[in-house]
């Protein structure tokens, strides 16, 4: 076989692997919101590129030492191959190409997480005219004051105010004016959270969940999902906060809509109707 | 008295400093004493560095915090950055090996300015030890290397002043290093002498220091603000007084996201200096690298968002970062294609500096590859400040400048020297630093991508395991210094003596003596139009005139 030929089967053999490892790798946690699920979509591709590229310089790269090594007894240069104008050509459009369309696939994805919404947009949404980006938004970033509004306005988002202290989350839940040391959810049901911190910066993260959104003093935030897997999550704080940052976790808790309410109307200080 | 010009010149630079090995103690201006200066001082650091390290992942052996203080272990975290990035990396990468080679590469008898060059480098250990001091007097800064208000504003102030006033002097000396490079590059070519015909580390270095002289003083008055606000109690980035916190984020990270190209670009030059020697081939594509080096350099400055991606940032913003972040691998990966079409065809010498040349290849194309993925904002708010980052970073800076600062050292050892390092210990070296570094930093990306965020002294007990199979690779990296150092000591004194170009090299530091006099050159300095002008049969030809 023509060493052109070999090429050609080896790189088909290095995208079928590369596309089989971003399938069946299994390397994050449980998709336990909306938002993981797309998550994923972006992470397996994105895994199978880097497959791709990395065991494809990793054999040149090893291919070359073997072949081209300097056997005992050889003397004199190498060939004065200086450069080579269509490759060059080739491997400056190749990574171009894989450039863009992971940049314009990974913006598919942040619209269908409902990152390029306009925030204080997002509170003035006619119901129905845009129902199914409103659930799907996931995260927003600086608040602008706009989410009591949005909790009427928009469909059933239920609403949560989170304040971050070191080294501590608390929930405060608006329909029951009472405050959680753990987040309870409601499977399927949009979150509309604001999080302001007391002290220093912390993040929220739930790895379950894909999202993280930093909590900053002096300015708002605010982060929305949808849980869609009953279970216990972790809660963790990402951001250096203080000596106690590594202990800084809670829960979420994300159950059907009965134990919810259940758990709301035990918990609530004043009725709830 | 009458004297000639050249004769008092030279009776000055006598006079300057001590003979033997005490003038490596002196204010000395040798730009070849200051370049080795900068590496022991450098190299001190960097076991400083790696002790700490090591004091991280003992206490990460197990989930608790159980091995150091948790304001202490803090303290660990921020000395450990600190010391790495601004006392190791970037004056080796830059001062060390800049100050050593480029008055070589442009042909000049030192640097542009010898006494600036001095200062540079004694401003570096007493920041260093003014920086490890704290940890003695008051307790050391604990806000991480990235000192975030309003934390470094809350946390005990006399640690994080002395962090800022050590990081101040330090980005000084950077800023002294990168105007003389600039001014040594462009001033002081040796006539005849094309920018296009320069070796490709003076590009990198010329890249380098335009990236310094513009960001650091950003750095700097980010620092003097923040410093104000500990001890005059201004508002400037204090929310209870009106401040904002993500102003000191962008002003940080416009100098911390361009000082990742100031320890990486010197080293891909680095490694287009070492690669075409010992695979006996011209540099491939030797334009597309210049061209590539200086769109990385402008890149370079309109990514920095894209480390606060979880931070307060529009869409727009977001989005544009994403993008501009993501064209820096077409010029990144174009100079990875052309090393290893370099590599290709070559007679290849397997010695140490080729084999840790070839590691950093593979590490750093496996940190830009995650790199990639990082800038993209679906999949950066997730892994966002865990150990996801942690192990990226360190593939660019550890897998990446540290693997070309010790292959430059075994490269460039005889030269400097006159003697040869053993062979056989240096490619046991590599392979303890290989297969530990790997195992080390590896597995933290899925760490990151299961919960584990940085920074923390205790975690999910979930992590154990994998938490302590890191360690031991980082056992395996502390031990891997071992067999280096004894290899470099036995063979200051034992190595064999290896004659003034034992690499058969033709870029023009090693057409001089090993080691070199005083003013690099007996004669005039050699005019080398062709710094890789390998594999031609008309190599005796090849410009190696001595004619003005």
């Amino acid at each position: 076989m023509s060493p052109a030929i070999i090429t050609t089967i080896l790189g088909l053999l290095l995208v079928i692997f590369g596309i089989w490892v971003g399938d069946n790798a299994n390397l994050l946690p449980i998709d336990a919101s909306t938002n993981a699920t797309i998550y994923d979509q972006l992470f397996s591709v994105l895994l199978s590129i880097g497959t791709i590229l990395f065991f494809g310089m990793l054999g040149l790269v090893l291919y070359s030492l073997i072949r081209f090594r300097r056997k005992p007894g050889q003397e004199g240069d190498g060939s004065a191959i200086e450069d080579n104008l269509p490759l060059e050509i080739f491997w400056t459009i190749v990574p171009t190409v894989v450039i863009l369309f992971v940049g314009l696939y990974s913006y598919d994805i942040y619209d269908r997480m409902g990152g390029m919404q306009q925030l204080d947009l997002s509170g003035h949404n006619h119901q129905g005219q845009e129902t199914m980006v409103e659930e799907e938004r996931i995260w927003g970033g600086i608040g602008s004051g706009s989410v009591e509004d949005k909790s009427k306005s928009s469909l059933e988002s239920i609403p949560i105010d989170v304040t971050a202290m070191q080294f501590a989350f608390l929930f405060h839940y608006p329909e029951g004016d009472f405050i959680s040391g753990e987040l309870h959810v409601p499977v399927g049901k949009p979150i509309s959270m604001r999080m302001e911190s007391k002290d220093v910066i912390h993040a929220f993260w739930v790895p379950e969940f894909r999202i993280k959104q930093d909590i900053i003093p002096g300015q708002p935030t605010i982060l929305s999902f949808t849980a869609q897997k009953e279970g216990k999550y972790p809660i963790i704080c990402a951001e250096l906060c203080g000596p106690y940052h590594g202990g800084m976790r809670s829960n979420v808790i994300v159950e059907d809509t009965s134990s919810y309410t259940d758990w709301l109307l035990k918990n609530a200080k004043n009725t709830i109707t | 008295m009458t004297i000639s010009l050249d004769n008092s010149k030279e009776g000055e630079t006598k006079s300057l400093q001590p003979k033997g090995w005490l003038r490596y103690f002196s204010f000395s201006l040798d730009h070849k004493v200051i370049g080795l200066q900068y590496l022991v001082c450098g190299f001190i650091f960097y076991l400083i560095g790696g002790l700490l390290a090591s004091a991280i992942r003992i206490e990460l052996t197990s989930p608790l915090s159980d091995f150091l203080p948790r304001d202490v272990y803090n303290q660990v975290l921020t000395l450990h950055g600190t010391i790495m990035i601004f006392l190791w990396i970037v004056p080796v990468v830059n001062g060390a090996f800049g100050n050593y080679l480029i008055p070589f590469y442009v042909g000049a008898r030192d640097m542009a300015f010898p006494r600036l060059n001095a200062v540079a480098f004694w401003l570096i250990p007493p920041s260093g030890l003014l920086l490890i001091s704290s940890y003695f007097i008051t307790g050391a800064a604990q806000s991480g290397w990235t000192a975030y208000p309003p934390l470094s504003i809350t946390t005990p102030a006399a640690g994080q002043m002395i962090w800022i006033l050590s990081v101040l002097l330090l980005g000084g000396s950077s800023i002294f290093g990168g105007i003389n490079f600039i001014a040594t590059i462009l001033k002081l070519r040796r006539p005849g002498l094309k920018l296009m015909q320069l070796p490709m580390y003076c590009w990198a270095m010329l890249g380098t220091s335009i990236l310094i002289v513009l960001s650091t003083p950003v750095l700097a008055g980010t620092l003097v603000l923040l410093s104000f606000d500990i001890v005059a109690h201004t508002g400037f980035f204090n929310p209870s007084l009106g401040g904002n916190v993500v102003v000191y984020q962008h002003l940080f990270w416009f100098y911390s996201h361009p000082a990742v190209y100031i320890m990486v670009l010197p080293a891909f030059g680095l490694v287009s200096e070492i690669l075409p020697v010992h695979c006996r081939k011209p540099l491939f594509g030797y334009t597309t690298m210049v061209y590539s080096i200086m769109a990385i350099v402008v890149l370079g400055f309109v990514v920095w968002a894209h480390h606060m991606f979880t931070s307060g940032t529009p869409p727009w913003m977001r989005l544009f970062f994403t993008i501009a972040t993501s064209f820096i691998a077409v010029p990144t990966g174009i100079k990875f294609f052309n090393w290893v079409a370099t590599l290709w065809g070559g007679r290849i010498s397997l010695n140490s500096a080729v084999l840790f040349s070839c590691g950093f290849i593979v590490n750093f194309v496996l940190g830009g590859i995650t790199g990639v993925a990082l800038a993209q904002v679906p999949f950066d708010v997730h892994v966002h400040d865990t150990y996801f980052v942690v192990a990226h970073f360190h593939y660019i800076v550890y897998g990446g400048s540290v693997f070309v600062i010790f292959s430059s050292i075994y490269h460039w050892y005889p030269k400097v020297t006159g003697r040869m390092l053993n062979e056989d210990l240096g490619r046991f070296h590599f392979a303890l630093t290989f297969i530990g570094f790997n195992l080390c930093f590896a597995p933290q990306h899925w760490l990151g991508l299961n919960g584990m965020p940085r920074r923390v002294a205790e975690y999910d007990p979930q992590f154990t395991f994998v938490n302590q199979l890191s360690s031991v690779g980082a056992l395996i990296m502390a031990i891997s210094i071992l067999p280096f150092l004894w290899n470099i000591i036995q063979s200051t004194f034992r190595g064999p003596v290896s004659g003034n170009n034992p690499w058969n090299a033709l870029t023009p530091e090693w057409l001089t003596s090993s080691p070199p006099p005083i003013e690099n050159w007996i004669g005039p300095p050699p005019l080398v139009k062709e710094p890789y002008g390998y594999g031609r049969n008309n190599k005796d030809s090849n410009e190696i005139t001595t004619d003005t």
